[in-house]
């Protein structure tokens, strides 16, 4: 018998009746009375700076300037104004990578008793770009911020592609006396845009 | 209303004034109190040291004694707790079911069955309170801070009836004191510390006593204490519920 | 248990370092005041729990058809699947995947399992350059050191202790102890590892089975890091990470992070279905004593564990003996009841390294008994012998006073009278452990029993 049969029959032999499985009960999902400023809250308590804005003129605008000064990756479709390059990386290296000061990316979904955004294969021609920045700013439209992991989980599907990821703040740690210190192996810093 | 008063073993040998305490008051609010001479203990030193299979004839005293009376109460959470979780006796299983079911700590007897809503007692020292652990997470006898639901103490419910009291929490409200039955010789060092951390944190609100619901917890304090020097002394909440100082 | 140093030895020296032990007391006591925090701000917190722990009671009870339909699922996205039934196995199979890729340096992100089945070590005498990406588990291997909290593996470490590692093997300047400028240094170093290395291994925190797909928790990023720049993907479970539906992970990552440090969330929640065109992805699935302990009903729904750390940050024993007391890859209140599954002699002192205090099991995010465990895991022990014969003895002694009501009576009193009239008997450091920082408590003329007899009778 290999070791798979074996584990599984010993799995079988072993555990306890069925017990049936019920459904997560709806008082679990409470919707918050201003998902935004929940949102907003959150993640500038995760030591990220959020800017909640009118239209994309502003996004525009700091993508131009960026792009005047450091080596960048925008990854946001159908704005006129802001050009997606994702496609450029694609096949590039984390050696290649390694010098990108910015990544620019819009997610399809926020939430807001957490702070986090998720992105997938859609929106990550390659996967090393939210990591592997140095500075990562992610962008969201308002009407896609829900209040909780309940309602997110019912709006995505998490194998729709390969890899997907809910990122909340800049990459942290608190491994040195529980001293917490923002820019771990990821991005030194975050940057939200909310835009209406 | 006939009440077993059940004196945890170590209560009966160096505590007594506790259980007068317990004795005088009970019969104060009207019970019959009856104390089974032939008790000895819940037998929780074996059965936390992982002997249980060996209390068989300590359960079966238990079982002799209790049986016939309307509650069995006990001026102590922890041995309250081992009865109602532990006590099994083959041949005499109704018997034990039914202790178990009628056993009570003190202060929750008072409050659960008793529903006394005043005391005449006087105490006017300030007081720290020892939240016990078996009492607080196993009977629970007050809310417990790990957990996100509505806070309520039965024992401060009863020390709050107590006129002249000052009643004061340590800042880490529930922390166990680290007694821990032979837990406090077998892992001496780390029972020792958790014992001065405990008592610090009531040195600091200067309180006159510390009291709670397990003199198990309040002589382990008492010898930490006692060895530092300190001016606190400790008390069990019997002996505050039953005191008159004017 | 004999021919190893106790929990209670280890805790002893632990505590001779009294600032460093109400150090390290205080610090885990903030992490889970943090915790208290974060849990209040959920109003439905306690009913998360409870369908927490439903929904693991559920998969356990259905653990061989979840695991079967994982799998199936798994091989459907691309991914290799390989069963390990002990750390052995495991170890074989993940210098496999290493070596048939032809490579020797790999990262690695943190894994209890890993640790569990002790996979450094054997990599190493294979031969292969292991470098653990986790800031605090890269702190502890630079030192030669096992980590001593699952979520936190250097909290038993200061910043000097950090600072002198770091200055001895990454050159940084002597004696800066900021914890910015010491992360940095990692970051540059770990960075060039990151991107020299072409397999990455990771642990994995939730398996849906009805994706196939794995979940991997960091805030480093360094989980991402590792896997996206490298070609191969070796993500290890222990069989019990997995959950039934994607929509459960909803439950469990609102209390994950929240138990674990008090965060809303994890950085980043990373959901692995496919590699990356031109990758590979393997999970190995481990089963070292799992199904055993599947199968004895007082301490199966150990395995609902979720590694939050959570029981450590509470338990005034951990916070004031440390990880490495426990002597096991898993510590605190939840490596005690996980500990004696694997090896009961080995590991029958860690169950009585607790006063049973229960604040363990309110934490608890899926709300495993372990209070209650480590009691049961007591009787058991005690049962098959593993307490030694002078414990046996004294305990035996104990029963047969307390089940015979005039000699304890007789007992009783000659105590009091002994301890009244030879007290340097009692008082002795090193006849009685409590006396060692405890005075014995005074013995008085009567018992309660004499006084009743004498008043009430």
């Amino acid at each position: 018998m290999s070791t798979r049969d074996k584990i599984l029959q010993a799995v079988k032999n072993n555990k306890p009746a069925l017990i049936p499985l019920q459904e997560i009960p709806a008082l679990l999902d409470v919707t918050e009375e201003n998902p935004i400023v929940k949102f907003t809250a959150i993640l500038k308590n995760l030591s990220t700076e959020v800017k909640e804005v009118d239209g994309w003129d502003e996004v525009i605008q700091y993508v131009s300037e960026l792009k005047q000064q450091y080596k960048i990756v925008t990854v946001i479709d159908g704005v006129d104004g802001i050009v997606n390059d994702g496609a450029d990386t694609i096949n590039q290296s984390a050696a290649a990578l390694a010098s990108l000061d910015y990544a620019l990316i819009k997610g399809p979904i926020g939430i807001a008793e957490n702070g986090a955004i998720w992105l997938n294969d859609k929106n990550l021609p390659n996967r090393l770009l939210p990591f592997i920045c140095q500075h990562l700013v992610l962008v969201i439209e308002a009407k896609d911020i829900v209040s909780n992991m309940h309602q997110a989980y019912r709006k995505i599907q998490v194998n729709e592609e390969g890899y997907g990821v809910f990122i909340s703040g800049p990459s942290k740690t608190a491994d040195i006396e529980q001293s917490l210190v923002i820019g771990a192996h990821g991005p030194l810093s975050l940057r939200v845009y909310i835009v209406h | 209303m006939k009440v077993g008063l059940f004196v945890p073993c170590y209560v009966d040998q160096f505590y007594p004034n506790v259980a007068i305490a317990t004795m005088q008051l009970l019969e104060k609010l009207g019970c019959e109190v009856v104390f089974p001479l032939e008790q000895t203990c819940c037998g929780q030193p074996m059965a936390n040291s992982g002997f249980s299979h060996i209390s068989e004839g300590c359960n079966k005293n238990f079982v002799d004694n209790f049986s016939g009376v309307d509650y069995v109460v006990c001026p102590s959470g922890s041995c309250t707790l081992h009865i109602k979780d532990h006590l099994h006796v083959e041949g005499k299983e109704a018997e034990a079911e039914k202790i178990r079911k009628q056993v009570y700590e003190l202060s929750e007897f008072l409050i659960d069955v008793l529903k006394i809503d005043h005391l005449t007692a006087s105490f006017p020292f300030k007081v720290g309170i020892h939240s016990s652990c078996h009492g607080q997470r196993g009977l629970h006898l007050s809310s417990m801070s790990e957990r996100v639901l509505p806070a309520f103490s039965k024992p401060e419910t009863l020390l709050n009836m107590v006129k002249g009291i000052t009643l004061c929490k340590p800042q880490r409200v529930d922390e166990c004191c680290g007694f821990g039955g032979t837990f406090c010789v077998f892992e001496e060092a780390v029972s020792a510390k958790m014992g001065k951390d405990r008592v610090q944190e009531h040195e600091d609100n200067h309180v006159d006593y510390i009291t709670g619901v397990d003199m198990s917890c309040l002589m382990h304090m008492e010898g930490i204490l006692k060895r530092q020097h300190s001016k606190v002394k400790v008390i069990h909440i019997a002996e505050i519920l039953n005191a008159h100082f004017n | 248990m004999q021919g190893t140093t106790t929990h209670s030895e280890k805790a002893a020296q632990f505590i001779a370092n009294e600032p460093r032990t109400d150090w390290h007391d205080d610090t885990l006591w903030f992490v889970r005041t943090k915790r208290d925090r974060a849990a209040h701000t959920i109003e439905a917190w306690e009913g998360l729990r409870a369908t927490a722990s439903h929904i693991k009671e559920h998969t356990l009870s259905n653990l061989h058809d979840y695991l079967t339909q994982f799998e199936q699922n798994a091989l459907a996205n691309g991914v290799q699947v390989h069963w390990a039934a002990d750390a052995a196995e495991h170890n074989a199979i993940v210098h496999s995947i290493i070596k048939k890729a032809g490579i020797d340096k790999i990262v690695k992100s943190k894994s209890m399992l890993t640790e569990e089945c002790h996979l450094n070590e054997y990599l190493i005498q294979q031969g292969i350059d292991v470098v653990d990406t986790d800031l605090g588990e890269r702190i502890v291997q630079f030192r030669h050191e096992l980590p001593s909290h699952i979520v936190l593996p250097a909290i038993h470490l200061k910043k000097q202790d950090v600072s002198d590692t770091f200055h001895e093997h990454l050159g940084t300047e002597k004696d800066n102890i900021d914890p910015s400028y010491l992360t940095h240094a990692a970051r540059l170093h770990l960075r060039d590892k990151f991107i020299a290395s072409d397999v990455a291994i990771t642990g994995v925190n939730f398996a849906i089975a009805e994706t196939g797909g794995i979940v991997v928790c960091t805030n480093e990023g360094n989980a991402d890091m590792g896997v996206h720049a490298a070609r191969v993907h070796i993500a290890c479970m222990g069989m019990e990470k997995m959950i039934p539906k994607a929509e459960h992970l909803g439950v469990f990552l609102r209390l994950l992070a929240r138990s674990a440090t008090g965060q809303p969330i994890t950085t980043y929640s990373s959901h692995f279905h496919k590699p990356r065109k031109g990758a590979e992805m393997h999970i190995v699935i481990v089963d070292n004593g799992r199904s055993r302990q599947l199968g004895r009903a007082d301490f199966r729904n150990s395995l609902k564990c979720i590694r939050c750390g959570a029981c450590f940050n509470t338990c005034p024993v951990y916070r004031r003996s440390g990880g490495h007391s426990y002597h096991n890859a898993v510590a605190g209140p939840i490596g005690s009841i996980l500990a004696p599954n694997i090896d009961m002699r080995k590991n029958a002192d860690l169950p009585f390294a607790s006063t049973l205090c229960g604040s363990c099991s309110n934490v608890c995010p899926v709300k495993i008994d372990i209070h209650d465990q480590l009691w049961k895991w007591r009787q058991v022990l005690m049962k098959e012998g593993y307490g030694g014969s002078g414990k046996n003895i004294m305990m035996k002694g104990m029963a047969f006073v307390l089940s015979h009501p005039r000699i304890y009576r007789m007992a009783g009193g000659m105590g009091r009278k002994v301890m009244r009239w030879m007290p340097w008997l009692f008082n002795n450091k090193s006849l009685n452990p409590w006396y060692k920082n405890r005075e014995m408590p005074a013995p008085p003329k009567q018992s309660f029993r004499e006084w009743y007899q004498q008043n009430k009778q």
